[in-house]
């Protein structure tokens, strides 16, 4: 009664057999490595950079113990740090001849130093989190009513635009909170506002309304385009931080959404936490808007200086101290910018910046370019909802196809800040760092010395106990309990889940809760023996018996497990992963694998005449 | 080897009245020290900054208070497991922007008092995502409690899951409690470690519920009592015996785990030692004054055919 049928044997090698490869690649420990990767969209990693890169490092005569092409990046193993540290130097100056204009990201990394026939099965080491390697972590929140009142903005703008091309003369077009209000003096033409607008911005949900004397068309965003806006804010936030963190140089960057409104920015290895703040924190939205000239008598602008703004305005003071009145409609924000460089003007050779536009945007910007020659514009940098005026330059012709350049009153550098503040992308809208988490790199390996120390003395005590107190059934016990811990790993390790310090603090745990399988039944078999079953008959009714317990057992603590791993984020999360994988492995050895080994050690016998489980003689 | 030999069945349930009045003092004390003395809670649920920092020789607390003290910060300076390394928890400031770079200021500060400083690890949370933190470790308590309750009705019996769930709570209410009254801090993981509990204890009760409905069946004259006491002294060994081996797991995470592991691992004592005694002495009892009874588990199967009869007309 006690065998199990070939097949199962068989499925139980097979098992423990993948799990001990998958587990493998834990054993071969990380070598130096550095990692090219592509810092442009426009650029792509292919064999020519492998290439590259091996003939750079020839050339330096710099060893290197394996060069490998992936997806989006390049390998280059070293034997140690130093020379991982020359080599970086040595592959940097070769792929990125102009630091100023880099299309690479070159970083340090660390590789598995596991062989390649591993690599290629995907076995690979588990993932550490940031707490076991060192990093930074960022929690993002990103401002989306910001992005909201950005959007209505600009609206303002389209549908004066829009009003204008039909001629339908309208009292004033204006953002009020989150809506806006266009101004009427008869319901005819209000009728016929309506009709053209809901045809032209079908984002716009419009009501009318009468206040004293003026007929009101007061439009909101649908609240479907309400969520596409903040949906496109958090995407573009997204990519413009991937563009941002490139500058940075970390090999394995992690940028994701978290819920809504959030971005999680996981840094591993990065130090210096207060550039990767300045870089991240850099939450400038980029915005084109014309300078009320009309206004700007000394008398108002005094006004202004005291806070007393005219209407429709805000006031702002330049970088040389010059006040300016700006309107407060946007005629272009930075997301209709594709690229800026800095350069030079070709007349007078001043340092310039020049800016690319794309469609929509050239098509404004020519449009207001044509209508407002010898004006001022003012490109304002909206920093945590304070503007500051980059530029005012005065604009000398029309500009069409969406090539513009900014010059005057610039140095050098000024150029290069404005154009790097540009190119690396503005906000859709502003962000701020809600959660950090930094942990050194002395920390991150203590932690993993610590965590590992607490597993293996747990673990080597309760097999020392285990043997003593159940004999071979005891043993069996433990070999289980290896079993399961082999496969917790091995799980991990596939699915590439990020292993932190309370994940091993899981993994020692449920270990400790793992072996109560174990001693259910072999405390039932003991029953059964002193109830007087012959060996053969006590393992199968303990197993059985005990079989009901531990299902139900083990679903209570997974309905735990499982509520964390829900609710949970960062370091419950990581605990509440291992905790329920480690359930669902531990029923599978404490009751599936240590039956087969005892079946294998006492099922195959013709006759048992008693089982060594420990004392049970006395009643 | 063997540590229980015991032959005779204990009668737990005569004592059920003193148990349970134990178990409401503890849990009365538990609550009071609770309402008095509040959780110390770590600044992941109440937002602020907390800098772990290391020296080359030991650091002089009083002299790095009074440095950031001097630079204007309002710091909570102490020593965190070694005389070498310093803890620093700071509240959230004015504006959420303030408190992220808030860290990099302080470090500032110190390198300027002591170049041997070393940043070992920084925890900043602002205080919304604090807030959320909180409630989302309210509602996973609330959601594992619902779930077990319900699972063990549906497995066994509606008294059952409510005498569990009753029984278990309170071993979470006295880990708090004792975090309360020691003013231990209430981090995250503390959080982890109260809800594996839950599902942990649970398991006791879980254990000698089987056995109660195992032999309610078998034993045929015994009252219901009678049956309780012969289940718990039936799985007593095992009881004691599963919850040494999880102890000895937690013991060394206790003594190797270092203070990242340390208060994680002291509430997985204190909940494994309250687990033992509740999942046994105060579910069991429970289950009997909510009026367990055998026609609970044993459903004549004259029960079907007098339905059936009632059904024709």
């Amino acid at each position: 009664m006690n065998r199990y049928p070939t097949w199962k044997y068989a499925l139980v090698a097979l098992c423990v057999a993948l799990a001990a490869l998958y587990t493998l690649p834990n054993f071969f420990g990380e070598s130096p490595a550095v990692q090219v990767s592509s810092g442009r969209a426009t650029v792509r990693v292919d064999t020519a950079l492998l290439q590259r890169v091996e003939s750079a490092l020839g050339q330096a005569a710099i060893a290197y113990t394996g060069a490998v092409l992936d997806a989006n990046s390049v390998r280059v193993r070293f034997a140690d740090t130093d020379i991982q540290l020359k080599a970086k130097d040595t592959i940097d100056k070769a792929v990125n001849p102009d630091p100023a204009n880099a299309s690479y990201v070159v970083a340090l990394n660390l590789l598995s130093a596991s062989p390649g026939w591993l690599t290629a099965i995907h076995a690979l080491p588990m993932y550490l989190g940031l707490d076991l390697r060192g990093g930074v972590h960022f929690l993002l929140q990103v401002d989306m009513p910001a992005a909201l009142t950005k959007r209505l903005e600009s609206l303002t703008g389209e549908i004066r635009s829009l009003l204008r091309d039909k001629t339908v003369r309208h009292g004033g077009v204006a953002r009020e909170g989150q809506s806006l209000r266009v101004r009427f003096r008869d319901a005819d033409t209000r009728a016929k506002a309506r009709e053209i607008i809901a045809a032209g911005i079908v984002d716009l949900a419009l009501a009318e309304r009468e206040e004293g004397a003026d007929l009101l068309l007061v439009a909101t965003l649908k609240p479907e385009a309400a969520k596409r806006t903040q949906e496109f804010a958090l995407k573009q936030n997204i990519t413009t931080l991937h563009n941002r963190i490139n500058e940075l140089g970390v090999a394995e960057p992690l940028i994701q959404q978290q819920g809504a409104d959030r971005i999680v920015v996981q840094l591993p290895g990065v130090q210096d936490t207060a550039k990767a703040k300045d870089i991240l924190g850099r939450t400038a939205t980029l915005e084109i808007r014309m300078v009320d000239e009309e206004k700007m008598t000394p008398d108002i602008l005094a006004a202004a200086a005291r806070g007393e703004v005219p209407f429709g305005t805000e006031y702002y003071v330049e970088r040389n101290g010059a006040p300016l009145l700006v309107k407060k409609q946007v005629v272009l924000t930075g997301d209709r910018l594709t690229d800026a460089q800095p350069g030079f003007d070709n007349q007078t050779n001043e340092p310039a910046v020049h800016l690319t536009l794309d469609g929509p945007g050239a098509r404004i910007f020519k449009e207001v370019t044509r209508e407002n020659v010898g004006k001022r514009m003012a490109i304002l940098l909206i920093e945590k909802g304070r503007g500051e005026v980059v530029t005012a330059p005065v604009i000398r012709t029309e500009i069409g196809g969406g090539r513009v350049q900014i010059s005057g009153r610039m140095s050098t550098t000024e150029a290069n800040d404005v154009a790097l503040l540009l190119r690396a992308g503005s906000l859709a809208a502003p962000m701020e760092i809600v959660e950090e988490r930094t942990v050194g790199p002395s920390l991150g390996r203590d932690n993993i010395e610590k965590g590992f120390n607490s597993t293996r003395w747990g673990f080597l005590a309760i097999v020392a106990f285990m043997s003593v107190y159940y004999v071979v059934f005891g043993l069996i016990s433990s070999a289980a309990l290896g079993v399961n811990l082999l496969f917790l790993v091995a799980l991990l390790s596939m699915l590439q889940a990020t292993l932190t310090l309370p994940g091993i603090a899981a993994i020692a745990l449920t270990l400790g809760m793992a072996i109560d399988a174990n001693v259910l039944i072999n405390e039932r078999i003991r029953e059964e023996l002193r109830g007087g079953a012959t060996p053969q008959a006590a393992i199968a009714a303990g197993y059985e018996r005990a079989w009901g317990t531990i299902l139900d057992s083990n679903i209570t603590t997974l309905i735990a497990g499982l509520s964390l791993l829900i609710f949970g984020s960062g370091p419950v999360r990581g605990f509440a992963v291992v905790h329920c994988l480690g359930i669902l492995t531990s029923i599978f050895s404490s009751v599936v694998v240590s039956r087969a080994i005892v079946n294998l050690t006492y099922g195959h016998r013709r006759k048992v005449e008693r089982l060594a489980i420990g004392n049970t003689a006395w009643k | 080897m063997e540590f229980f030999k015991i032959r005779r069945v204990i009668p737990f349930m005569r004592h059920a009245l003193v148990f349970n009045v134990i178990s409401l003092i503890t849990f009365l004390l538990a609550v009071f020290f609770l309402a008095s003395k509040g959780l110390n809670f770590s600044v992941e649920f109440t937002g602020g900054t907390l800098m772990e920092v290391s020296y080359k020789d030991s650091a002089d607390v009083d002299r790095i208070r009074q440095a950031l003290e001097k630079a204007g910060f309002k710091a909570e300076v102490q020593n965190f497991g070694s005389s070498r390394d310093v803890l620093i928890r700071m509240p959230a400031g004015k504006g959420a922007a303030s408190g992220s770079a808030q860290s990099d200021q302080v470090l500032e500060v110190l390198k300027k008092d002591n170049p041997t400083v070393e940043k070992r690890r920084v925890e900043f949370v602002g205080p919304q995502v604090g807030e959320e933190l909180a409630e989302y470790g309210a509602l996973a308590l609330l959601v594992t409690a619902v779930g077990i309750v319900l699972y063990l009705w549906m497995r066994f019996e509606w008294r059952f899951g409510l005498s569990a769930i009753i029984a278990n709570l309170h071993d979470v209410v006295i880990i708090l409690g004792c975090f309360a009254f020691f003013q231990w801090e209430f981090s995250l993981p503390v959080l982890a470690a109260v809800l594996a509990v839950l599902g942990y204890s649970v398991n006791e009760s879980v254990v000698v519920f089987d056995r109660v409905r195992e032999m309610i069946r078998k034993m045929r004259k015994a009252s219901v009592p009678e049956v309780i006491d012969a289940a718990i002294t039936g799985v007593i060994s095992r009881t004691i015996i599963t919850h040494l081996s999880t102890q000895a797991m937690v013991t060394t995470m206790l003594v190797f785990g270092g203070p990242a592991l340390h208060y994680f691992a002291l509430a997985l004592t204190i909940g494994i030692l309250f687990g033992i005694y509740s999942s046994v002495l105060v579910a069991s009892p429970l289950v009997m004054w909510l009026g367990a009874s055998r026609e609970q588990f044993v459903k004549p199967k004259q029960d079907r055919r007098d339905q059936h009869e009632g059904a024709v007309v």
